[in-house]
């Protein structure tokens, strides 16, 4: 298991767009599964409509979980794909 | 067979299928299968669904950009969120049709969204039950109008101007609404693609089934559903009558549009985005005199850039191979406009904050329009206009942002074209004091709809206003010979490109007050050149 956290720096917060690609990028990894945690609320990554729930803003901290194969690779390849993206 | 009547807005016979739009709640099914079937009809119902929004997605990509269509991707991308999906599923095991599973669960998931607190989460509950309905659409073999995969009619019971920008203009035999009036947004359209169609039409639309045989007479205002075999036959009859006319009208082609006694008329075209250039073209319009830019900006999200706005005018320009083009500047108000304006609803649109108003209290958005317009400038020739003046004052400050943008441009080193200016001639109080303005720019255009609506104070979007709103009332001639005399008087040319442009009985009339210019729909050209060669005036 490996988590890793991000400081949202969209000004439009994890919006449709992002939560899209976040999903997107989730679900890319086959054999990983993705928890992401916000104000104690827990949601798959790899689930569009619970992360666009979340309502989660510019400055707000996310926690991501990735468990499964890989995961090292995953976690690195989630947080590049954050620092891009959100 | 049904019958039903409308009020025609362009000659002609359709005969084809009958497509539905409708935004009125759907029929869901009575019966079903079993959880099985039901669960198998979802799962092929959303591949279709998705298959839909990818097409849509990619000509939004192609028409607006990446960023537009990055929306649609997210509805393909919500028809597979697993929560989403596992809740219809749930329902359907629980006893439900595939057709009430998604849309109780797309509703329930949409009141989600809208009890968020964050206004753009808010507005995404539209795009849940947006995704939603078309799922259900396809389950209860809805054909959403929308989506046209072989040619037809299309009836509704109104269209918005939005909805009017992303139909499949190639596949539309004919529009019949309910509701709209000669010079709705529909009815515009319908000329523009010289399609007869009927609006005001009294058909009830939940007796007509998708594929229905549709007849529509544009000469008539008729219109009939599942004809009967003497309908069909007489018809079909009409229809290559019609089409014999309009061939005899092929004689006016690629002639130069004179009167009879050989004063030249300039014969252009009104047109409202880049791709009704062909249009242009295939109808031998001599050029466009009224370039609406409305299209720009509406069924988006943000602000189109100086970039956007400079490629689409440059697109018409250079398409237009040398004939010249009268750019029109933004006309939007409340009752035309997209969301992201966030112009407050009005009491009284048509009086309202529209027009060049709208674009003098928001200058960065006119100057964004006009420094794209002189760019496109330098590949053909651009003049512009303004729609909506009533006084001489915005004349002078829409001149003086004009020079201003010039000499940014030119201390920027672009290259620009000369650009005449001109006024649309639409409001009563232009038309009064069109002497004055006459001094101050280079052309007038009259714009005889709103210049009817605003003159006999009769709204041109109530169907029920129809014989109030009439363009040849003695006030509107008395008006039309003012504004040619003001004109002359001042050594500027006029003309019009309101829909009294193409009505060829006027034409006689127009050519006796002196106009010189008449800008039609594509489609109206050859019948107005032949009007024009017929009419009766000396040469002056």
């Amino acid at each position: 298991m490996k988590t890793i956290t991000h400081v949202i720096q969209d000004p439009m917060g994890l919006h449709a767009r992002p939560a899209g690609l976040l999903a997107k990028a989730a679900a890319a990894c086959e054999g990983c599964s993705f928890s992401l945690t916000f104000k104690e609320q827990t949601v798959d990554a790899k689930r569009i409509m619970g992360l666009m729930k979340l309502g989660a803003k510019q400055g707000d901290t996310l926690t991501i979980t990735c468990a499964g194969e890989n995961e090292d690779a995953a976690a690195a390849s989630m947080e590049s794909f954050l620092k891009d993206n959100l | 067979m049904i019958q039903g009547t409308g009020l025609p807005v362009f000659p002609g016979v359709a005969i084809g299928p009958a497509f539905v739009h409708e935004t009125a709640k759907l029929e869901l099914p009575t019966a079903w299968g079993s959880a099985a079937e039901e669960r198998q009809r979802f799962t092929d119902a959303k591949a279709q669904a998705q298959a839909q929004l990818q097409t849509l997605l990619e000509e939004t990509a192609a028409r607006l950009g990446q960023e537009h269509a990055m929306i649609l991707d997210v509805q393909i991308m919500m028809l597979d969120d697993l929560d989403y999906v596992e809740a219809i599923e749930a329902r359907i095991d629980g006893g439900d049709s595939a057709a009430h599973a998604v849309q109780e669960t797309g509703e329930e998931f949409a009141e989600v969204f809208a009890s968020m607190d964050d206004e753009y989460m808010k507005a995404r509950s539209t795009d849940v039950r947006d995704v939603s309905r078309r799922v259900v659409e396809i389950l209860c073999g809805f054909s959403s109008a929308m989506t046209m995969d072989v040619p037809g009619v299309l009836l509704a019971e109104d269209l918005t101007p939005s909805e009017t920008v992303q139909l499949p203009k190639d596949k539309i035999l004919a529009f019949v609404t309910r509701k709209g009036s000669a010079n709705s947004h529909t009815a515009i359209l319908a000329r523009t693609m010289g399609i007869p169609s009927l609006v005001a039409a009294d058909v009830d639309l939940s007796a007509i089934q998708p594929g229905d045989t549709v007849i529509v007479d544009g000469f008539t205002g008729q219109c009939y559903i599942r004809p009967d075999e003497a309908t069909l036959a007489e018809m079909t009859a009409k229809q290559t009558e019609a089409q014999a006319a309009k061939e005899a009208l092929e004689a006016y082609r690629g002639k130069e549009t004179r009167t009879a006694k050989g004063r030249k008329v300039k014969l252009y075209t009104n047109i409202g985005s880049p791709d009704d250039v062909e249009l242009v073209l295939k109808n031998d319009g001599e050029g466009v005199g009224l370039l609406r830019s409305e299209f720009l900006y509406l069924g988006r999200d943000t602000y189109p850039t100086e970039e956007e706005l400079y490629t689409a005018y440059r697109q018409v320009v250079e398409g237009l191979q040398g004939r010249p083009v009268i750019v029109r500047t933004l006309d939007i108000g409340a009752d035309k406009q997209a969301d992201y304006f966030q112009l407050d609803a009005e009491e009284n649109p048509a009086l309202g904050l529209r027009g060049v108003r709208l674009c003098l209290s928001r200058p960065e958005l006119f100057r964004t329009q006009l420094r794209a317009i002189y760019r496109a400038s330098a590949h053909g020739p651009v003049s512009m206009m303004f729609p909506m003046i009533a006084s001489l004052w915005e004349v002078q400050e829409v001149k003086a942002l004009c020079q201003t943008i010039r000499e940014e441009l030119t201390a920027e080193g672009v290259a620009i074209g000369d650009v005449p200016l001109g006024v649309m001639i639409e409001t009563p109080a232009a038309a009064v004091i069109s002497d004055t303005l006459a001094r101050e720019v280079d052309f007038f255009s009259v714009g005889t709809n709103d210049l009817t609506q605003y003159t006999l104070a009769a709204d041109r979007q109530n169907s029920a206003l129809g014989r109030y709103c009439d363009p040849k009332h003695p006030a509107l001639l008395w008006l039309l010979q003012r504004i040619a005399d003001s004109a002359h008087a001042a050594g500027i040319w006029c003309g019009i490109c309101g829909e009294l442009a193409a009505d060829a009985s006027m034409t006689n009339t127009l050519m006796t007050m002196g106009y010189d210019e008449l800008s039609v729909s594509p489609a109206q050209v050859l019948k107005i050149r032949k009007a024009i060669s017929e009419s009766e005036v000396v040469s002056q």
